[in-house]
């Protein structure tokens, strides 16, 4: 199914828009929200590929910030490397975009190999739990390397990744650049999923004990699809690396994991702008329910606007299943 | 040899927390179909209970009891308001909705009591070591910790197996709505049983007091690894959560003290020691995916049900 041509118009209107953003936060003087904005880029394309399987797969993926991590470190180990002047395994360190991202997706498509291909051997809670813990395994794997910074992280010194041609250094250049390849992977992930590829994942969530009867081999379909967003999130962690120059475990907290997931439910689980939209209104609300705190006077509380996000959560859960494109979208039927 | 054994007693005391914790968490899904994230949550409350109830009254018996019960309270609590609208939903909603429980009663716990970590001491009358095999001291405190868990260990077997409520238990596991059908009142009994599960996590979390910093977040590292010891046993199992939790209680306490001096045998000392560190902290994880590709339901497999 082709979409219609007024979807491809608000949709081009959105996305342009978007890439006008950064121009009119300068315009009001606002810049210090670009970073807010690059962020919210990122971590919807980190929600949009979780959505793959958890919203068209159905595999609840706890672990998913595990790739977000693997994507990030490779960046932040490399980066590490080539201030120092070292090898590592005889490969030198680098800072040269061309050469450490496809190696830090190819690396975060390796280890959500290994690791889907472990925990689809069970299915339903278990897989949640084992994707959680095979996360945190991971997360004590990156405490324990001491030669970057254990617990405490890498700091880039040598700053952003290089692109030649494009100063990733300026802020609107990174915001920009990590807004295409998220329209890039909306994309890719919206004909992936009206693909055959899409169907017979979309009917594993529905029904796989019929899907396993017709013959098809269901986990190789849902490996692939595990492989295929632990490889967008790790590209997402390597935007992040370069957004923040700096990687920590922290990356890969198990807390991580559940924001994620947080984002694709909020925003409208199983749609492609879902976890977009999920991804703006959760750090939009990180950043400024502080702020709206001071307002109405609590501003002792300020820093404890959890109190009101976990009751938020538990509502979103319990009444208002679709998210936030569902609450928008309500009345309309919408295959 | 006898530091050996003194590590393997250590690996069976962490056992027993996470046994406490792990038993509540695998009874609750066995029976509701719930995973509950906020169990860490009611260890936490236990810790804190108890830290608070010492304080006020300079008693450790008074701290217990205190924690137990605001453990068992917040339970119910929980189960009330929260988790009795989740049964039905899928696992997904259980995730998120229980993720904002753990949010919420962490900021809570903050706002009440800050985020400087308490301390407390280990109650005088356990207070001290003894000498359990020639040469060897071991803290009265950490055999009270063994004591405890194996009598809980043999009093939910009792409970489950010889009384009544343990026969509905058995029952309502396997077959949820002839249970309620044949007239038992399964609400009140889920709300009990959530209670329970709490009273355990709280014993666990006012045990734990003394021995770690009473602090925000404690309770997740401890769920995280109530999670790997229930997939290990087998979800749902209470001996399989027994076994599991003391297989990686001492396989973790283990790696942990002898990995390092184990791979200086065959390289050297400084790689040993980095490697030995990142192993160890790794061991369980990896204990548990070998134990799930030989036995993908883990290794007391709990008959499938709705779920």
């Amino acid at each position: 199914m082709m979409p219609s041509a007024s979807k491809i118009a608000v949709a081009g209107t959105i996305i342009l828009l978007a890439a006008l953003l950064p121009y009119g936060l300068i315009a009001i003087d606002q810049e210090y929200l670009i970073g807010l904005a690059s962020r919210i880029v990122i971590y919807g394309l980190a929600a949009l590929s979780l959505n793959f399987i958890l919203g068209y797969g159905g595999m609840v993926s706890f672990g998913h910030a595990a790739y977000f991590g693997v994507g990030a470190y490779v960046v932040g180990i490399l980066s590490f490397h080539a201030f120092e002047g070292s090898t590592l395994f005889g490969v030198p360190g680098s800072d040269s975009a061309l050469f450490v991202w496809p190696l830090a997706i190819l690396l975060s498509a390796f280890a959500a190999l290994v690791l889907g291909y472990l925990s689809l051997r069970t299915s339903g809670v278990y897989f949640i739990m084992i994707t959680l813990a095979f996360a945190q395994m991971l997360y004590f794997m990156f405490v324990s390397l001491e030669r970057y910074g254990g617990d405490d992280g890498v700091i880039m010194y040598n700053g952003r990744n290089q692109i030649p041609g494009l100063d990733l250094s300026d802020e609107v250049t990174l915001y920009l650049v990590s807004l295409v390849v998220l329209v890039i992977f909306m994309g890719l992930f919206a004909m992936l999923v009206r693909s055959r590829f899409g169907m017979v994942l979309r009917a594993c969530k529905q029904n796989e004990a019929r899907m396993l009867a017709l013959g098809c081999n269901v986990q190789r379909y849902k490996l692939t699809a595990f492989v295929i967003a632990g490889s967008v999130a790790g590209l997402a962690g390597v935007l992040n690396a370069n957004l923040t120059e700096f990687v920590s475990p922290d990356y890969v907290h198990w807390t991580k994991s559940g924001d994620l997931m947080i984002m694709v439910v909020l925003g409208g689980m199983g749609t492609i702008p879902g976890p977009v939209i999920g991804s703006g209104v959760f750090l939009a609300l990180e950043e400024f329910l502080p702020g709206l705190f001071e307002l109405i006077g609590l501003a002792a509380y300020k820093e404890h606007w959890r109190i009101v996000f976990g009751p938020l959560l538990i509502l979103v859960v319990l009444f208002a299943r679709g998210g936030i494109l569902g609450l928008m979208t309500k009345g309309k039927s919408d295959a | 040899m006898l530091l050996l054994l003194e590590q393997i007693l250590n690996g069976v005391q962490l056992g027993v927390f996470l046994f406490l914790i792990a038993a509540g968490l695998t009874l609750i899904f066995g029976i509701m179909g719930v995973i509950n994230l906020a169990h860490g949550s009611l260890f936490m409350v236990g810790a804190y209970g108890a830290a608070f109830f010492t304080q006020l009254s300079g008693s450790f018996t008074i701290g217990l009891l205190g924690a137990l019960v605001s453990a068992g309270l917040t339970g119910i609590a929980m189960e009330l308001a929260i988790m009795r609208r989740l049964y039905e939903r899928d696992h997904l909603d259980q995730v998120l909705a229980t993720f904002g429980l753990i949010l919420f009663t962490n900021e809570l716990v903050t706002i009440l009591f800050g985020r400087t970590p308490l301390f407390l001491d280990v109650p005088p009358i356990l207070n001290g070591s003894i000498e359990i095999f020639p040469g060897v001291d071991y803290p009265v405190y950490r055999l009270a910790i063994i004591g405890v868990g194996i009598l809980v260990a043999l009093l939910l077997y009792l409970i489950i197996t010889r009384t009544k409520a343990g026969m509905l238990i058995r029952a309502g596991s396997t077959n949820r709505d002839m249970v309620a059908v044949l007239g038992v009142d399964i609400g009140t009994m889920f709300t009990l049983l959530f209670g329970l599960g709490a009273v355990f996590a709280g014993l666990a979390g006012a045990m734990a007091g003394p021995l770690v910093s009473v602090e925000v977040g404690m309770g997740e590292q401890q769920l995280i690894l109530a999670f790997v010891v229930t997939v290990i046993g087998g979800i749902g199992s209470v001996r399989g959560a027994l076994v599991g939790a003391l297989l990686v209680g001492v396989v973790d306490t283990l790696g942990r003290a002898f990995l390092a001096d184990l791979l200086k045998l065959f390289m050297d000392s400084a790689s040993a020691d980095g490697i030995g560190a990142g192993l160890s902290s790794m061991s369980i994880y990896i204990m548990m995916a070998i134990i799930l590709i030989l036995r993908p339901n883990g290794l007391f497999p709990v008959a499938a049900q709705r779920h």
